[in-house]
């Protein structure tokens, strides 16, 4: 600290330390006290009166972003594989379309989808008629939504740490009899599976985030199709706009922290 | 009948390997510099590789026919195989490792003492629970034998075992695959380019030399140790 630095600090206290000032000192920090506790109140309040706001979606988002991981999860491993591993007809086919969710705007999907699984045409006819409802405006289509959005991080993160294993293993492994599935299911995909951990975070991240498919193809509707993603855009129009701002400014922080915390504890 | 019969040609880019050998009962030692093919000729014959010529006849089997264009896979050929750094699968306990090359019928728990036996064989009883990535060099090669052994093969190829190990381990490991082979009564294949060590191993000596078999010669041993669990008592923690 420099010379200035020390005195000009040293003569703040002086002043605090004072009789005649220490009312003052009090009468601020009794100000800021409040101030915090009545904007803690206000969240508290808020967030309370906010949850009650998303706590339907909240819950939706989980119920349609869990089975769409899952989904995207196991594709998106045996495309990765397939990917890494083989070459057949339509290879190339498989990677641009299965990497087109991440390079096309949501809407773009959300409209594919929307022509595609609408009761109107002959595969969405057809898709009704087995799961005996409309995948359009339901749960189940916002799942096909959040799956296709998820698909090619899962895809591309697996291709890339199949890719990355010593085959010397996966020959070890033949000459010790097991047949190639095995070989697949019981040497390499565990030896790339920290790879795939990372695709599968963040297809499930995409996937709990899926705002503009979801949108066309689950149609927002409040308490059937409106997930967390939607129900923050909507929230914007309600007196809670301010206390949501908060929360989520909140939210980013400690998830930042969290993910810097996780980093460092592993390095 | 031989355990073993190779006649096969493989070109890799400008090297070509041109091979014709018979192998008996007991170690046959691959003996020659580096790059005179016998890393390749293990491959070819463990499945991994394709000739493009010739074929290659384990136990009366043919596993291998260019002309015939038949191809046995690596996994039906019964062949066991210890590489050079172990390749133990490292996501896996010692004991899985071997239990995965147990091809007995039977569950889990069966093939889990059947590899909990050829781990005592080899003298690595103690090993089973412990991960590869906490093992010594010469921990991994007795592992990785007994992984060969599991799967109980008619043939054994070892891809220059002892390479990576210091002179006491390897020593010691001599031993133990001497008696080991001698005890089950499988062939065996070793490649090295250490005179030593053949001369030591070997039964017969197969000499290589650019692609090409120069001879064949038998080797006596007078004062040979037998019994692998006469080897495996020597300690050798790291």
């Amino acid at each position: 600290m420099k010379r200035d630095e020390r005195v000009k600090s040293a003569s703040v206290l002086a002043v605090a330390s004072r009789p005649k000032n220490k009312g003052v000192v009090i009468i601020a920090v009794a100000l800021m006290g409040l101030g915090l506790g009545y904007g803690l109140a206000h969240l508290m309040a808020g967030y309370i009166a906010y949850w009650g706001v998303v706590e339907g979606p909240f819950w939706l988002t989980l119920r349609v972003a869990v089975p769409a991981t899952l989904i995207a999860g196991v594709a998106g491993i045996a495309a990765g594989y397939a990917l890494a591993k083989s070459h057949f007809p339509g290879r190339d086919l498989l990677e641009t379309v299965g990497s087109l969710p991440i390079i096309l705007p949501p809407t773009v999907i959300g409209y594919y989808l929307l022509e595609t699984l609408s009761p109107g045409t002959q595969f969405g006819g057809f898709l009704t008629r087995v799961v005996g409802h409309t995948l359009v405006y339901n749960v189940a289509g916002c799942i096909v939504a959040a799956t296709i959005a998820a698909f090619p991080f899962c895809m591309r993160a697996s291709r890339a740490a199949i890719e990355g294993v010593d085959s010397s293993f996966e020959q070890a492994a033949r000459t010790m009899g097991l047949p190639d599935w095995r070989v697949a299911l019981q040497v390499t995909i565990p030896l790339a599976r920290r790879g795939i951990a990372a695709g599968l975070t963040i297809g499930c991240a995409r996937a709990l985030g899926e705002y503009g498919a979801t949108l066309m193809v689950g149609g927002d509707i409040n308490g059937k199709t409106r997930t967390l993603s939607l129900a923050i855009l909507d929230s914007f129009t309600t007196p809670e706009r301010n206390t949501m701002l908060l929360i989520l400014v909140l939210m980013a922080v400690t998830a930042m922290i969290g993910v810097g915390l996780l980093g460092r504890s592993r390095s | 009948m031989s355990a073993l019969e190779v006649a096969v040609t493989r070109k890799i880019g400008d090297f070509e390997l041109d091979t014709s050998f018979t192998v008996d009962s007991g170690i046959s030692v691959l003996f020659g510099p580096s790059g005179a093919g016998k890393s390749l000729t293990l491959s070819l014959i463990a499945g991994l590789i394709r000739p493009d010529t010739g074929t290659i006849v384990i136990n009366g089997v043919v596993v291998t026919d260019c002309a015939r264009r038949e191809f046995v896979s690596t996994q039906e050929r019964r062949v066991g195989m210890v590489f050079q750094d172990g390749l133990l699968l490292p996501h896996r306990s010692v004991l899985d490792n071997v239990a995965l090359a147990v091809r007995q019928a039977g569950g889990r728990r069966a093939r889990r003492d059947i590899a909990r036996s050829w781990l005592e064989l080899v003298g690595a009883e103690e090993l089973a629970g412990r991960r590869p990535g906490s093992l010594s060099g010469g921990q991994r090669q007795r592992v990785a034998l007994a992984r060969s052994l599991a799967g109980e093969p008619a043939i054994v190829l070892m891809d220059e075992p002892l390479t990576a190990l210091d002179s006491a381990v390897r020593r010691e490991m001599r031993s133990l695959i001497r008696g080991v082979i001698t005890s089950t009564g499988i062939a065996a294949v070793l490649v090295t380019h250490d005179l030593q060590e053949a001369e030591e191993l070997a039964d017969v000596v197969i000499d290589y030399a650019d692609g090409r078999v120069l001879g064949q010669r038998t080797v006596t041993h007078p004062t040979r140790l037998e019994g692998p669990r006469e080897s495996a008592a020597g300690s050798e923690e790291e």
